[in-house]
This record gives C-alpha cells, sequence and structure tokens, in this order.
C-alpha cells in the first residue's frame, strides 16, 4: 500500500487511511523520514483519525518517526487520535513511554506547529 | 460463526485475526470502547506469537456464562515458552525490544486472563472479556 505524503509549505501531511501491517508501517517511517529530508520539512502532521487500533508497535513506530524526525529537525505532531484508542492506549501502559506531540485534529496540529516556529 | 481459528505467521495476518476478532465482538454486541479494548488486546498477543514463535494459532469463540454473552480468544504457540511468566508480566519488561507493554496490557484490557507455559514447547494464552 502506497500512502501518499503531501507537502504543504514547509509541513508534510500523512493520513493514515487504513490499518497497516507491521511492515507497511516501517516502511511509511522510512518514507517519512526520507520526504523530510529531500524537502527540508520542518514539521509534519500525521493523521491517524481513520484507525480504530493502535496497538503498542503502531504507538511505538509513530515515537519512533517522532524522534528521528526531531534529529532531522522537523517536528512532528499526531492527531487525531480517537476516544477508545486513547483510552486503550492508557490502559495499555502506554503513558510510560509516549513522546509525541498530539493535537485533536489537523487545524489544531497545524498551528501548533506554526506556534513552534514562530 | 461462533468459533473460529486462523493460523498466524506473518504481519498480514495480525490485521486479519483483528478484523476476524472485530466481526465476532460487534455480532456479540459489545460496544466500542470494549471492541477497541479487545482488537488492542488481540493485536498485541498475535504479534506475540509471531515475534517469539514465528507462528502459531488464535482461536476466537463467542462463549456465555451465567447469562452473559463474551468473547474467549486463545493465542497458542509452540516456541521457546517464557522462563519467568511473573517477570513476563512486568510492564516493560521486554525481551524483542518492544516496549515490555504487550502481555500485561493486554492483561489489563481483558476481563479474564490465564498464561501457562513450558519452556521448549510453548505458550498458551486464554484472554476473555463479558458484556456488561
Amino acid at each position: 500500500m502506497i500512502i501518499p505524503i503531501l507537502k504543504i509549505g514547509d509541513v508534510l501531511i500523512v493520513t493514515l487511511q487504513s490499518e497497516l501491517t507491521d511492515r507497511e508501517v516501517e516502511e511509511l517511517s522510512h518514507d517519512i523520514l526520507d520526504k523530510i529530508n529531500k524537502v527540508g520539512a520542518e514539521g509534519v502532521i500525521i493523521d491517524i483519525t481513520a484507525l480504530k487500533v493502535v496497538d503498542s508497535f503502531m504507538a511505538r513506530s509513530l515515537n519512533s518517526i517522532a524522534s528521528a524526525a526531531t534529529l532531522l529537525g522537523s517536528e512532528v505532531v499526531v492527531v487525531g487520535i480517537q476516544p477508545a484508542v486513547a483510552l486503550t492506549l492508557v490502559e495499555l501502559g502506554l503513558r510510560v513511554s509516549w513522546g509525541v506531540k498530539t493535537a485533536l485534529n489537523l487545524e489544531k496540529g497545524l498551528e501548533i506547529l506554526k506556534k513552534e516556529r514562530a | 460463526m461462533d468459533e473460529q481459528m486462523i493460523e498466524v505467521k506473518n504481519d498480514t495476518d495480525i490485521i486479519r485475526v483483528r478484523r476476524i476478532v472485530r466481526e465476532m465482538a460487534v455480532e456479540i454486541g459489545f460496544g466500542e470502547l470494549d471492541q477497541t479494548r479487545i482488537i488492542t488486546a488481540i493485536s498485541e498477543l498475535t504479534r506475540n506469537i509471531i515475534v517469539h514463535a514465528s507462528s502459531g494459532k488464535v482461536l476466537i469463540k463467542k462463549v456465555q456464562k451465567t447469562g452473559k454473552r463474551g468473547i474467549e480468544i486463545t493465542c497458542a504457540d509452540e516456541g521457546p515458552g517464557i522462563v519467568d511468566i511473573e517477570l513476563a508480566l512486568k510492564d516493560g519488561y521486554t525481551t524483542s525490544g518492544g516496549l515490555g507493554i504487550g502481555m500485561t496490557g493486554a492483561r489489563r484490557l481483558m476481563d479474564e486472563f490465564k498464561v501457562e507455559s513450558v519452556v521448549g514447547s510453548g505458550t498458551t494464552v486464554i484472554v476473555k472479556k463479558w458484556m456488561k
């Protein structure tokens, strides 16, 4: 599955439309970092509104993308986490290791990135 | 269907197991939050099979107890087994480089959790969730 990575100004927008296999998540991680590097993106929004399940592998992958992006000088914001997914992640025990910036939706995610660069 | 057995051996099977578990959870009547909990738990346990044992089986069943409806999922493999189950159920403990929250997290997300493991011959995890 090819997941489009859109570029708007200095920001990349990645929208996950369906559940991904572990391999697809790994490929996506690489593609996002590659694109940050190529276009000099200062921010990345990953929209996971459509995901009904985020397990520890997916959570860890989002964390890794965000950390690696920081090393490239880019900021990642994950947006659109569903309420049931949020509660489940907390019950799963994620609070110990989750360090990714989040926002309710795409608009608020873009605001965060704008403020960071102001 | 009241019972379904799925052979798992790679990451696309994790998605398949999730889909079938979701269908059954919906049929039983679980709400959105419990569906998410059940599917997330099963995603963790199925991945454990693939990471630690390379392959195994997942059995999904509709169950009843004193008028309550529920779902029972058995994840069985013939992998290396767990040397110290108590340690394996500690938050943050991992032998695979993961977050170490898969098994403990699955236990928290479900109502009943049982693990049996014999070193050298495999691990079976049985979890249940009941309708409130």
